[in-house]
């Protein structure tokens, strides 16, 4: 097969913004996984919320796009907020198996739900106006709305690692992670400080959501097809990794965008693939601390 | 000694009697829903289907005759190794009679297998492929609504003389989307077209903008979509995105009304495709879908597959009357439904072909735009009506089995 730099770079760039998804959803995870030691596995059902939250604003309240990229997300924090102070926080100290599969199981309510009242077929989400057209940047026509989630995802991406890796008051959540008997003598309260890190979790999750409304359909099984390749991504930049997992994210956006372009086939098994070579070489994931 | 024998051949002759008067008088029938519940297709087919179903049931008028008729339904996760273990189970365990619907060509021909091995009688409406009716073809399956060459001959045909005369696939990769785009490769052949590429996408795939891409770069003319449901609408969506529409035609070789909704019509508006039903063609078909809609979730009408699930299951179960009482033999009732005229409102006047394949108009339509479209799920504009005798594989092409003397 004979290269076409054009097609590939193009490809490259649209790898990219696909990695945007995976590094917000996967930087969600590693957060939750790092400071509350739970495997999330109702991500991707959040981030399905974060969608139809969206669009719930925009048909039932006539709140556009712009205001719903803040809104979705506190909304569906507060309701991850829930869900943790209700049910997670009594499994906390339990092994991680406990977790999943709660958290499965209320994936598979949440979404049972949606599919109930809205079918899986999907509700349009219009792109906002502002971000409407695209730019011909003479190897492909970039819409500018893909361009802006690359450039917003890479912010949110950044301020979360400052958040945690550089503040005090990521440090205060970092020691509490570590130590929380310790952090709480020092008159620190940790059950809320745990409570508000999930909703931030989660809350990243359907900021991807609403990113991704007027990409893909708004349907119930959103998150379910993306979750597991979240998952795969997690998985190979090491659980709990906050870095790793952004920069991991971007990186196999972009492998299977490459995929797609060699041998489209396998675009969706690329992922998995490398999971298992990065599994066997180094179990605690590329970036991974060993435990 | 001779006492017992005469006293065994008189009770044997009379439990003969006895069964095969039971047999022309058993009036108990199971039809088993074998569909996509949960997935990407649920939407086109699904519970829709089930409630198509129960009212070919009820319309039938056979439970006012005596007869009991029981209508369950599976889900077959676009697994065909699991549709096809359900439905052997159906037949072993629930004495199923016949299936129908199950949409997703690759899960359709795993089937087909299994009800041929039971002799049972198969309806399929949602499925695609043509094979069905051509290289798979067998005496217990009835291919109903619409199939890969139908809709290849319409759309393909029509878009290449409109001057669509290069084309690039973009094609589910399963039975269905191969089925399909050899078919419309054929069709558009035959018109004077020719084929640039194509490229294969996984089913269910949330991004296309990969092959999108590949697919402006080819410099086709026309874009053909061998995918179907919630592919079909991502991909439109995210075409107009990437400003494809502009330069390229996009051909949704199957398209329904659900994708329509789910897309929009200011971007769906100009598409054009092939169905064979539309809930807003004649009298009968309004008729049919307002009473459907009070049912149905969101009061959706039905869509192709929909009507055609209640179509076949009302023909099957005239067929059982006419036979006066269900035989359990599937080949023996696909044949008196062979034989048999077809006639409802939703597809008119057709007929079944030795092969299997039920032949009805098939209708080119247009996607309306929105500032036509005057009530809820009114989308479709008729453009062009393909007669029942040239819609479907001729015999003389068809490649079934069952056709060779």
């Amino acid at each position: 097969m004979s290269i076409n730099l054009q097609a590939l770079s193009a490809q490259l760039l649209v790898g990219l913004i696909n990695g945007s998804f995976y590094a917000l959803l996967s930087l969600g995870l590693a957060v939750i996984f790092g400071m509350l030691n739970i495997i999330n596995f109702a991500h991707g059902a959040l981030y399905m919320m974060g969608a139809f939250v969206a669009y719930f604003l925009l048909n039932l309240a006539g709140i556009g796009y712009w205001p719903a990229l803040f809104l979705a997300p506190i909304i569906v924090g507060i309701f991850g907020m829930i869900l943790e102070r209700t049910m997670l926080q009594w499994i906390a100290n339990l092994d991680h198996l406990y977790g999943l599969l709660l958290t499965f199981g209320l994936a598979l309510i949440i979404q049972g739900v949606f599919q109930n009242y809205f079918g899986s077929s999907g509700l349009p989400y219009a792109i906002p106006d502002a971000l409407k057209g695209g730019v011909n940047l003479g190897f492909m026509f970039l819409p500018i709305y893909r361009g802006w989630v690359v450039i917003f995802s890479l912010i949110v991406c950044i301020a979360t690692w400052f958040l945690i890796e550089r503040t005090r008051l990521g440090a205060y959540l970092r020691a509490a992670t570590e130590n929380p008997t310790l952090v709480r003598a020092f008159g620190i309260n940790v059950p809320l400080m745990i409570t508000l890190t999930y909703g931030l979790g989660v809350g990243l999750a359907a900021l991807a959501g609403v990113l991704s409304a007027p990409i893909n359909q708004v349907r119930p099984l959103m998150g379910a097809d993306l979750i597991i390749v979240v998952f795969a991504v997690v998985v190979i930049g090491g659980m709990g990794s906050i870095m790793g997992s952004v920069i991991t994210g971007f990186a196999l956006g972009i492998v299977e965008g490459l995929t797609k372009y060699f041998y489209p086939e396998a675009s969706n098994t690329v992922v998995f693939v490398l999971m298992v070579l990065v599994l066997l070489v180094k179990p605690s994931g590329l970036t991974g601390r060993t435990t | 000694m001779s006492h017992v024998i005469a006293r065994l051949l008189l009770g044997t002759a009379i439990a003969v009697t006895t069964v095969s008067a039971a047999a022309a008088q058993d009036k108990n029938v199971k039809i088993g829903v074998l569909t996509d519940l949960s997935g990407i297709y649920a939407d086109l087919a699904g519970p829709g289907s089930t409630l198509a179903a129960q009212m070919a049931v009820e319309d039938s008028g056979l439970k006012a005759k005596g007869w009991t008729i029981d209508v369950i339904s599976g889900d077959h996760q676009h697994k065909p190794d699991i549709g096809a273990n359900l439905a052997r189970q159906w037949f072993d365990r629930e004495k199923m009679d016949m299936i129908t619907d199950v949409p997703n060509s690759g899960v359709a021909l795993a089937v087909n297998n299994v009800v041929k091995e039971k002799n049972g009688v198969y309806i399929n409406s949602g499925g695609g492929t043509s094979d069905l009716t051509n290289a798979q073809c067998t005496p217990n399956t009835i291919h109903w609504t619409y199939d890969t060459y139908d809709l290849a001959y319409g759309t393909g045909t029509a878009l290449t003389k409109a001057g669509g005369d290069s084309w690039f696939f973009l094609t589910a990769d399963y039975a269905f989307g191969s089925a399909l785009e050899r078919d419309t490769t054929n069709a558009l052949t035959a018109a004077g077209g020719k084929v640039t590429g194509s490229v294969k996408h996984p089913l269910n795939t949330s991004d296309f903008s990969s092959f999108l891409l590949q697919a402006q770069s080819s410099g086709a003319k026309v874009i053909g979509l061998a995918n179907a449901g919630g592919d079909t609408s991502t991909t439109i969506k995210q075409a107009a995105e990437f400003g494809i529409s502009k330069g390229q035609k996009l051909a949704a070789l199957l398209l329904f009304i659900t994708d329509v909704k789910s897309i929009g019509l200011d971007l769906a508006q100009g598409l054009s495709f092939t169905e064979t039903f539309y809930w807003d063609l004649n009298d009968g078909t309004r008729a049919f879908s307002k009473r459907y809609a009070e049912r149905s979730k969101g009061s959706a009408p039905p869509t192709m597959v929909q009507a055609g699930v209640y179509s076949g299951t009302l023909h099957y179960l005239k067929a059982l009357e006419a036979m006066g009482g269900n035989p359990h033999d599937g080949a023996k009732v696909v044949a008196k439904m062979k034989e048999m005229p077809t006639d409802d409102p939703l597809f008119g006047k057709g007929s079944i072909q030795p092969n299997g394949r039920k032949i009805h108009p098939s209708y080119l339509f247009e996607v309306k735009k929105p500032s036509e479209s005057k009530a809820p799920w009114d989308y479709y504009k008729l453009v062009a009506t393909i007669p029942a005798d040239q819609a479907f594989t001729p015999l003389d092409k068809s490649t079934c089995s069952l056709l060779k003397k």
